[in-house]
């Protein structure tokens, strides 16, 4: 039966709210469905979004990347492990992690395998996997993976890894999110020219140089140190390399104003099967979240994330508002011009966003 | 902005170790447009209830190769129920003796593949099952 238009929208908010509630008060359930609301932004999930938005901003966030099969999904399993043990002085932190794959170009399905590797987390609850296909994103993490870790960061968990797709060299999407970040790197992928190319190198805040047992690590690590002596250039003002911006528009730094001075990125060897060196890693995430606290650098890149977030979904929203005030024959008789090679798509952008000013918009 | 897509488990409960089945419908299912969701070998039936929680699937798919199908499928089914997943469907392949199917049936798998099922079949059955069931949803 066909609801109203305004009993739908009570409807939605009410789901939203009982799943929100559920979620706060600790069922896994309820955070799990509302995670799937979130990934599919769905009008529940946004309403779920803006409920719990007060609530996040407490949990760690740590980013973890690096080449495909360098062992991150491995890294990140003992490093939750490292978290969740009881120890001397130490209470165990309620851990996250967001696990992200790629989705396949072709039927938009995806194969998501992070979780064979973090078997070892199974029974724990205090912790909580999600896997995620990127579904086309091409920046190591899926759309809404921001929006996924600040449903659990509301949900209480305190330290939360969020692992991207095996990346390449321009996948640094994960830097704005996370306030620490992981770079991964294992022996034999690359000499010293690759070290001083620019991307994901420059996001590290922590290099673990995983498989260290492997031949080569010497070399790795060399190349990885002179990288580092040569600049710790001023990544903190880069524009976002995804999102090509029109003319005029001022760049959105990933982070604003000043980087603080004085982290220099340690460069750890793992061998993260045996875990080896796993709490030399741990060791430094923390040793890098009081950096941030102490430094400012910690509100600094949260409000950098919350604007370029802000500034994300301006622009769609600008998009989508826009097309409907626009008459699809409009649309169509502007793309015929275009086709006719009669007028260039700027001519074609700056016709139709004219029209539309004038209120023509017919 | 909205994008479902069908979520799948597929896993390994037990401790037979041939998992190659298990990784052609994974692949097929990817294939077709699904997310899969893939834990690997020798999984317990907490663990798997326990991902498919996590993981808000709408179908899990159990391979079984040992013969102890009769002893882990309706516990991985019991634990979905207890865990508030009465909803997720649950798939069987691998080998089943024919005598055993009611039984599975009767304790809720949705539907059991035997060797040299096409693929095909496999996608059609859960695009059907998850297509009922948000039709009563």
């Amino acid at each position: 039966m066909a609801l109203s238009e305004p009993t739908r929208e009570l409807e939605r908010s009410a789901r939203a709210e009982e799943l929100v509630e559920a979620l706060l008060e600790g069922d896994r359930r309820a955070l799990a469905r509302t995670l799937t609301h979130v990934e599919n932004g769905t009008e529940t999930g946004q309403a779920a979004l803006s409920l719990l938005f007060p609530r996040a901003g407490n949990a760690h966030l740590v980013g973890v990347t690096g080449s495909p099969g360098t062992g991150k999904s491995t890294l990140v399993n003992h490093l939750t492990l490292h978290y969740r043990q009881r120890r001397e002085g130490y209470r165990p932190k309620r851990v996250a992690v967001v696990a992200v794959d790629p989705s396949s170009p072709f039927s938009g399905g995806a194969v998501l395998g992070d979780r064979v590797r973090m078997r070892d987390l199974s029974g724990d609850p205090d912790v909580f996997i999600r896997s995620m296909a990127n579904r086309g994103a091409l920046g190591g993490l899926a759309r809404s993976t921001a929006a996924v870790v600040q449903v659990l960061d509301a949900a209480g968990y305190e330290l939360i890894f969020i692992e991207t797709v095996g990346a390449g060299q321009s996948e640094v999407d994960v830097a704005r999110l996370a306030h620490t970040t992981l770079v991964v790197e294992a022996p034999g992928l690359g000499d010293d020219i690759q070290a001083i190319k620019a991307g994901i190198l420059e996001i590290a805040d922590v290099l673990v140089i995983n498989k260290a047992d492997r031949p080569g690590v010497e070399n790795t690590e060399r190349a990885l140190h002179s990288m580092l002596e040569l600049a710790r250039p001023s990544m903190n003002l880069f524009r976002d390399p995804h999102c090509a911006e029109p003319e005029g528009t001022p760049a959105i730094s990933m982070l604003e104003g000043e980087p603080a001075r004085g982290w220099k990125p340690p460069i750890l060897r793992t061998v993260a099967i045996f875990k080896t060196g796993v709490e030399a890693v741990a060791a430094a995430i923390d040793e890098h979240r009081a950096y941030l606290r102490e430094t400012g650098e910690w509100k600094r890149r949260e409000r950098a994330r919350i604007r370029a977030e802000v500034d994300a979904l301006l622009q769609a929203m600008l998009v989508s508002r826009w097309r409907e005030t626009v008459a699809p024959e409009r649309l169509e008789r502007v793309l015929a011009r275009l086709m006719d090679r009669e007028i260039s798509p700027n001519q074609a952008v700056e016709l139709l966003l004219s029209d539309d000013m004038r209120g023509i918009g017919r | 902005m909205s994008e479902r897509r069908i979520r799948v488990l597929i896993a390994k409960p037990g401790l037979d170790g041939h998992d190659r089945g298990a990784k052609v419908v994974a692949r097929a299912l990817r294939d077709a447009g699904m997310e899969v969701i893939y834990t690997g070998l020798r999984q317990t039936p907490e663990m798997i209830a326990e991902a498919a929680l996590q993981e808000d699937v709408d179908v899990v798919g159990l391979s079984i190769l040992s013969g102890a199908h009769m002893l882990l499928v309706p516990r991985v089914i019991e634990l979905l129920r207890a865990n508030g997943l009465g909803d997720v469907g649950v798939f069987i392949g691998g080998i089943i003796p024919e005598e055993d199917i009611p039984a599975l049936m009767a304790a809720g798998v949705q539907l059991v593949y035997g060797p040299g099922t096409p693929t095909d079949a496999i996608v059609d059955g859960i695009r059907r099952f998850v297509q009922s069931k948000t039709a009563t949803a």
